[in-house]
């Protein structure tokens, strides 16, 4: 397995302020990565970086095998890149730009151009000022996609366009994916992520602070279980890796590390279980575990 | 009354922006005022001095058609300020007209507006502030101004005729500027608006000036920079004449309030119709994009210099008709005549053409920045497009398209001059010679712009600062009694007079020189920076 994208150690500072404070990512070929933080947590710095549009302070970053700030051009023929923020030149229409972009970057397939065309029903012939934010990422969108490349850098390509649109999106990232492209899609959306992506990697204050495949990352979360029991629980409370237990005569509640589904599953049934409900973890806890100090504390906990 | 609320909110959010831009535009302009109006009376202490300067100047069609008549030949106030009444209306036009597009079509532009107008806020109100805020800045510009040139010395009533004068110019244009914005759906495409509004009056009141026997002095009055030098400050002062500029005012925001019943925000007059679904086969480089993007403000210069050009040939034909007393035949005859004396008009025009082309280039070269900070750039140069590319292909549009502009000037001259005196084979090659002199002045300070663009991005507009600086040296540097040094600081006054005059290849030589190797540092330095 060869890797699109390494970036190991990566700083880089505005005056005083630490955009990316010693990034470490790692991007496999042939994978859709998702890339998870909030806004200002430094994902579009560390994509400029990879786009050789910024130069970072110190840390190593390889693209497709190169280095992006000398090999920048050379590079960027392999790769479409959706920014965040998409802007279009006001007197050029959108088919033009699709087709201007497609072409510095080495070519367009035209069937997939007409094709993505019709399903993200966008009107190539209205001019560049006259779209709306969502059309102007879609104009984006379709010349990223109708390129012939091998590696996409998508910066929330979703923020601006509807639920119709986003199931597209969503289709045309899985057959990016069955073609063995490379996706780097940044996002702060999770069921995106989740729904797309084979390894994510959540970024917080500039640093990767968790990254794995979703099923890795789940078993950092904990399982939440609800059962009612034929008859009373018992041993429950001295099994590792449970937390929350609340048990009312035959009914228990609790939360379970995943790892640790395991034992606590045969515990219950052992008691024999009559009903059982047990919730995943979702994308949502796992963030918000790692984001809960972001959140402002509360005004007592900031007393004490 | 609904239509204005919000209006005062709207006033203090835009003086709050402009906080520092109004004040410095004001100090600027009442500091030149007063310096020139002092260093001219030390210039001309002796009436009789005062009255042979004052001739000279008629009799020169360079002059007079740069500058206009001095009405009163004998009025110090008149003969001290005279470079600053036209010349200096139209400036203060452009201050006006500027502040009016920048907190109406621009706002609109950005979005910005539409943040606002969901709130509480009148139809009218963001027009009706900007007129405010640009209204009151000329206005008061005008009232110190005239109270600088009574610090002076100079007498009271043609002072505050002086001052008012422009202040009306600077309404007449901020009524121009809220048409226009209302007209166009980009905030270029006004300030252009504008701006072209502007040279046609300036072009116009240069015709009535020029007119050696009075049969087209009413052209003037088609032109607010003419009822400005109408009101003759210092040579009568006709306070009334400047009914004529409120008047228009009136008008313009009559049919400006019109215009905004009729139309939804965000949006023009005009309708975006739609354009091609598919790119034409050409448009498959940085250089394509660049020239599509730069192609229609180059057209549309191009269109004015040619007639510039035809109009500045067209006058100088006529010069021998400003000589008509002896003692002015006399003067014609010791500067070489009266092809010398066209030549040298023909010489001055030329370097205000060159003046007029490098604004040109240095907006070219800023549309970089421009692309840049409205995130255009960055998709560009994720493809591969490498960054030398990029910033070469609007380099080039900058370089080549004052080259385009000031050699269609040269030969629009070349051919109206060469028709009226009869002899076109000769005139035309040496109209394209003077012309094309120019250029090396224009290329440096295009190239100030570029070398900005990479090593202080925040800074690139200090082009137009620098640019400013060299426009007033070349002005009234000699006036101001500048040391040498200074003086040579601007490239435009390096540049060999011509046609008539020496050419010597040195200058010529060092200015492309010094500006191929600021644009070489520009590209170095850009290469090494951050984008965005």
């Amino acid at each position: 397995m060869t890797s699109a994208i390494v970036v190991s150690g990566l700083h880089k500072s505005y005056g005083s302020t630490h955009a990316l404070d010693g990034l470490d990512l790692e991007v496999t070929t042939g994978e859709v990565h998702g890339f998870l933080g909030p806004n200002g947590a430094g994902k579009s710095t560390t994509i400029r970086v990879l786009l050789g549009l910024l130069r970072g302070d110190a840390g190593d970053v390889s693209l497709l095998g190169g280095d992006p700030w000398h090999d920048a051009a050379k590079l960027h023929r392999r790769l479409a890149y959706v920014p965040g923020d998409v802007n279009l030149w006001p007197n050029l229409t959108g088919g033009e730009v699709i087709d201007l972009l497609g072409r510095l970057r080495g070519g367009l397939d035209e069937k997939k151009r007409d094709e993505l065309l019709r399903r993200f029903d966008l009107d190539p012939t209205k001019k560049g000022r006259t779209y709306s934010k969502g059309n102007r990422q879609k104009v984006a969108l379709v010349a990223a996609l109708a390129s012939d490349v091998e590696l996409l850098i998508l910066d929330e390509p979703t923020s601006g366009l509807d639920p119709l649109m986003e199931e597209v999106f969503r289709q045309c990232i899985e057959e990016e994916r069955q073609r063995d492209r490379t996706v780097l899609l940044s996002s702060h959306i999770l069921s995106e992520v989740e729904a797309l992506c084979d390894r994510i990697s959540i970024i917080r204050r500039g640093k990767v602070v968790e990254t794995g495949t979703l099923a890795d990352l789940r078993h950092l979360t904990r399982t939440s279980i609800q059962a009612e029991l034929a008859g009373s629980p018992n041993g429950l409370a001295e099994l590792p890796g449970i937390h929350d237990l609340d048990v009312q005569g035959n009914r228990v509640r609790c939360e379970v590390d995943t790892a640790k589904l395991d034992a606590v599953m045969r515990q219950l049934s052992a008691s024999g279980i009559k009903s059982l409900v047990a919730q995943p973890p979702t994308l949502e806890e796992l963030f918000l575990r790692h984001y809960e100090d972001d959140v402002p504390a509360e005004p007592e906990a900031a007393v004490r | 009354m609904n239509d204005f609320v919000g209006t005062g909110a709207l006033v203090r959010l835009a003086l709050r922006r402009d906080r520092i831009l109004i004040p410095i535009w004001i100090v600027v302009f009442v500091m030149t005022a007063a310096g020139s109006a002092k260093a001219t009376m030390d210039l001309y202490a002796d009436p009789k001095a005062l009255v042979d300067a004052a001739r000279t100047s008629n009799a020169s069609p360079a002059l007079v058609s740069l500058y206009g008549r001095i009405f009163d030949e004998s009025s110090l106030g008149e003969v001290s300020l005279f470079k600053l009444t036209a010349f200096g209306a139209l400036l203060v036009g452009l201050l006006g007209g500027m502040l009016v597009v920048r907190h109406t079509r621009s706002e609109e532009e950005s979005g910005r507006l539409e943040l606002l107008s969901a709130g509480v806020l009148g139809r009218y109100a963001a027009l009706a502030s900007a007129l405010i805020v640009s209204g009151a800045t000329v206005i008061v510009l005008g009232l110190l101004t005239a109270l600088s040139l009574m610090g002076s010395g100079l007498d009271t009533k043609g002072s505050f005729a002086f001052g008012l004068m422009w202040a009306a110019a600077g309404l007449s244009f901020a009524g121009v500027a809220a048409v226009t914005s209302q007209v166009t759906e980009s905030a270029r495409a006004a300030n252009g608006l504008t701006a072209v509004v502007l040279g046609v009056a300036y072009v116009l009141r240069a015709i009535g000036d020029s007119s050696a026997d009075g049969s087209t002095q009413w052209v003037s009055w088609l032109s607010p920079i003419g009822w400005s030098q109408q009101v003759r400050a210092y040579a009568g002062d006709r306070l009334a004449v400047l009914l004529v500029p409120l008047v228009f005012l009136a008008v313009l925001i009559a049919a400006a309030t019109a215009l905004i019943r009729r139309r939804d925000l965000g949006a023009g007059l005009v309708r975006p119709r739609p354009g091609p679904p598919r790119a034409a086969k050409s448009l498959r480089s940085p250089l394509a994009l660049a020239w599509r993007l730069h192609r229609g403000s180059l057209l549309a210069w191009g269109f004015a210099f040619l007639l510039l050009g035809l109009l500045v040939g067209n006058i100088a034909s006529n010069v021998d008709g400003f000589v008509t007393s002896d003692s002015a035949k006399e003067m014609v005859q010791k500067l070489g005549g009266v092809e010398g004396i066209t030549d040298a008009f023909l010489a001055t025009e030329m370097g205000m053409v060159g003046l007029l082309a490098s604004a040109f280039g240095i907006q070219a070269a800023l549309r970089l920045r421009s692309e840049e900070t409205a995130l255009r750039a960055e998709p560009l140069l994720a493809t591969g497009v490498s960054r030398a590319q990029w910033l070469a292909s609007h380099v080039l549009m900058a370089l080549l398209g004052t080259g385009v502009l000031i050699l269609v000037a040269g030969l629009g001259s070349g051919i109206s001059s060469g028709a009226s005196l009869g002899n076109m084979g000769r005139q035309v090659p040496r109209m394209l010679a003077a012309s094309a002199v120019q250029l090396p002045a224009i290329w440096l300070v295009t190239a100030l712009v570029v070398i900005l663009f990479g090593l202080a991005p925040k800074l690139v507009t200090g082009g137009w600062a620098l640019y400013g600086v060299f426009l007033l040296i070349g002005q009234f540097g000699e006036i101001f009694n500048l040391p040498q040094w200074m003086i040579n600081l601007s490239p435009y006054g390096h540049t060999p007079r011509l046609p008539g005059g020496d050419f010597s290849v040195a200058p010529v030589l060092w200015l492309t020189a010094i500006a191929a190797a600021l644009i070489v540092a520009g590209f170095a330095s850009f290469r090494r920076r951050d984008i965005g």
